[in-house]
């Protein structure tokens, strides 16, 4: 039995204690405060050192605290921003202006949705072209007015199809690079699930990129590296871990700058403590760019990715 | 520097085509036995059926620019194998294979040179060294040839071949996107025009930057274009795709390229670009 599985087994024995104990009236106090100590303790084991493969399943869970829910918890106030202004709107990507902590700033987040409509809709999180365009013209919004960009990252990866190609998605994503790298105003990016591939780097061009504990940033899905790589699928986990996308290995190859802890059963487990904890991180980094002379702010911002890699480990 | 003179060296040798190379190719598409000196009389498209063979670096340099004008740029070193990654091969070992079978130190040369007496700093990618993929080493160099054309205010031109990212560099290749979108930025605060060329494949990572954001932006017949490659998109979507789909006429018809230029005319095409977008001759 892996650890996953007993601690799943003590859960369900506590919820019966805990059933028993109301229906029938009897004292089992001091046997349900044993049973979730030893839950507690194994949780900690297990989630303190997961596999870069089970970080991936957790970054990928359907209910991982991201998207509208997440914005609205996060801010006072939040106007969506919709359309491109040439094709159309895309569910996936979405953004507007908000308030946080009484601060004017842009928002820009991948949205995967809570039900079966909103996932296909928004193809999991899959942004098209019309999403980076999108993007692009909030973030000149932003430009306008000065205001600080905050990107919110869960995404397996841009939408691959017919129309996106037609719309030009490579184009799009370019144009945010270039677009976010030139912002007159700080950007931070927080990836909260999924990083994938253009479709994260899209929106991590910025000056701060933090990262919750078991979210991913990569180059290419396990899976995808698995049958290129290897020519074989299963070997996914094995890929997971030589692409180097957790969190912790991305901070300790200086590429992002913090790591968020999440509560110990993982994000989903804690939404409001999860959205607190991106809260006070983002505030912290937003506080120490405005610090900033905008001269300063470039300088920092093109020197950081004018030879990024080129000297070993960043910082 | 040592490899610069090197890699000059090879650049010769494979112009006046190496020992190396069979007397005698076959065409993919239609199956003809060519003379090799022939194709290479016909900028390496099959006289039969017009398919377009990959061009080196070296090859593709040599038809674009005027005779004995190209003067490389050194690749500026950077830290080999960042993850130290091992799938099936080590990294390592497939970069020792590229090397040997190419003759080049990595998927980018760039160098300064003349087209019809118009000075430009170029970059190539060469399709043949792991896909044309862009990791930290053709990041970096690209960055450096931008950087050397803001300063010398040379035109910067770009052509691309490549699959795109380098995935065995992982998150480090991401990256590179954003580095030579900052070269880019470079390019436009110095007012330096920049004319990128796309040719067979311009897909991924690299499209999805430098590739995109050209002042001027041609594609080569024969070109694919795409952000996501035809077999990924049939996979992930089970769309039908129509018939052209990401070709250079397809690109043309959609709004993200200027013109598409046949290989035989692309030396002429560029002098005319050059005409109204260098500052001087």
């Amino acid at each position: 039995m892996t650890d996953e599985e007993r601690l799943k087994v003590l859960e369900e024995k506590a919820a019966e204690l805990r059933r028993l104990a109301e229906q029938d009236g009897l004292d089992l106090h001091a046997e349900i405060a044993i049973l979730e100590r030893k839950i507690a303790e194994l949780r900690r084991q297990v989630y303190a050192d997961l596999s870069p493969w089970a970080r991936v399943q957790l970054a990928r869970r359907p209910d991982r605290p991201s998207g509208l829910p997440f914005v609205q918890a996060l801010c006072e106030a939040f106007y969506e921003l919709r359309g491109d202004r040439v094709v159309g709107d895309d569910p996936a990507l979405r953004g507007g202006l908000a308030r946080l902590a009484g601060m004017r700033v842009a928002l820009l987040f991948h949205h995967r949705g809570a039900t079966p409509e909103e996932q296909r809709a928004s193809r999991f999180g899959m942004a098209s072209a019309q999403g980076y365009w999108k993007a692009k013209r909030i973030m000149e919004v932003a430009a306008r007015l000065k205001l600080p960009v905050v990107t919110l990252l869960n995404t397996p990866g841009a939408y691959p199809g017919v129309q996106a190609e037609a719309h030009n998605v490579a184009g799009a994503i370019a144009a945010c690079i270039w677009t976010m790298l030139r912002h007159p105003a700080p950007t931070v990016a927080v990836i909260l699930g999924e990083g994938g591939s253009g479709g994260a780097v899209a929106l991590a061009a910025a000056d701060r990129v933090l990262m919750l504990e078991n979210a991913t940033y990569s180059v290419i899905s396990p899976e995808g590296a698995a049958s290129i790589l290897w020519k074989d699928a299963k070997v996914a986990p094995k890929a997971a871990e030589a692409l180097k996308l957790t969190a912790r290995d991305l901070h300790e190859l200086g590429l992002i700058d913090e790591v968020i802890p999440e509560p110990p059963g993982g994000a989903h487990t804690d939404f409001s403590a999860t959205v607190e904890a991106v809260r006070q991180a983002l505030l912290r980094h937003l506080a120490e760019l405005q610090a900033l002379p905008l001269d300063e702010l470039l300088r920092a911002r093109y020197n950081r990715y004018g030879h990024v890699g080129a000297r070993g480990p960043n910082r | 520097m040592p490899i610069r003179k090197d890699r000059r060296e090879r650049y010769v040798e494979v112009e006046v085509s190496g020992p190396r190379e069979p007397l005698w190719v076959r065409c993919e598409a239609c199956g003809e036995l060519i003379f090799r000196r022939k194709l290479q009389e016909n900028q390496y498209v099959c006289p039969r059926c017009g398919a377009y063979f990959f061009l080196s670096a070296q090859e593709r340099i040599a038809s674009l620019v005027d005779p004995e004008s190209f003067q490389e740029l050194p690749l500026p070193p950077v830290p080999e194998d960042p993850l130290g990654f091992v799938d099936q091969t080590p990294y390592r070992e497939r970069l020792a294979r590229a090397r040997q079978e190419t003759g080049l130190r990595e998927a980018l040369v760039a160098g300064v040179a003349r087209i019809a007496g118009y000075g430009v700093t170029l970059a190539v990618l060469d399709f043949r060294f792991i896909g044309g993929s862009m990791g930290v080493a053709v990041g970096e160099a690209l960055y450096a040839a931008q950087a050397h054309a803001a300063q010398a205010r040379l035109p910067f031109l770009f052509v691309v071949s490549s699959g795109g990212a380098r995935v065995q560099e992982g998150v480090l290749s991401l990256l590179q996107m954003v580095k030579v979108v900052a070269g880019r930025e470079l390019l436009a605060q110095h007012g330096v025009p920049y004319i990128a060329v796309l040719t067979y494949p311009s897909t991924g990572g690299v499209l999805a930057s430098l590739g995109s954001l050209a002042d001027v932006t041609l594609a080569e017949e024969g070109a694919l274009i795409g952000f996501a490659g035809p077999r990924v998109i049939e996979q992930t979507t089970g769309e039908r795709l129509p018939p052209g789909f990401q070709t250079a006429r397809f690109a043309l018809e959609h709004g993200q390229v200027d013109q598409v230029v046949p290989r035989a005319k692309l030396r002429e095409e560029l002098a005319q670009v050059l005409r109204v977008l260098a500052e001087r001759p």
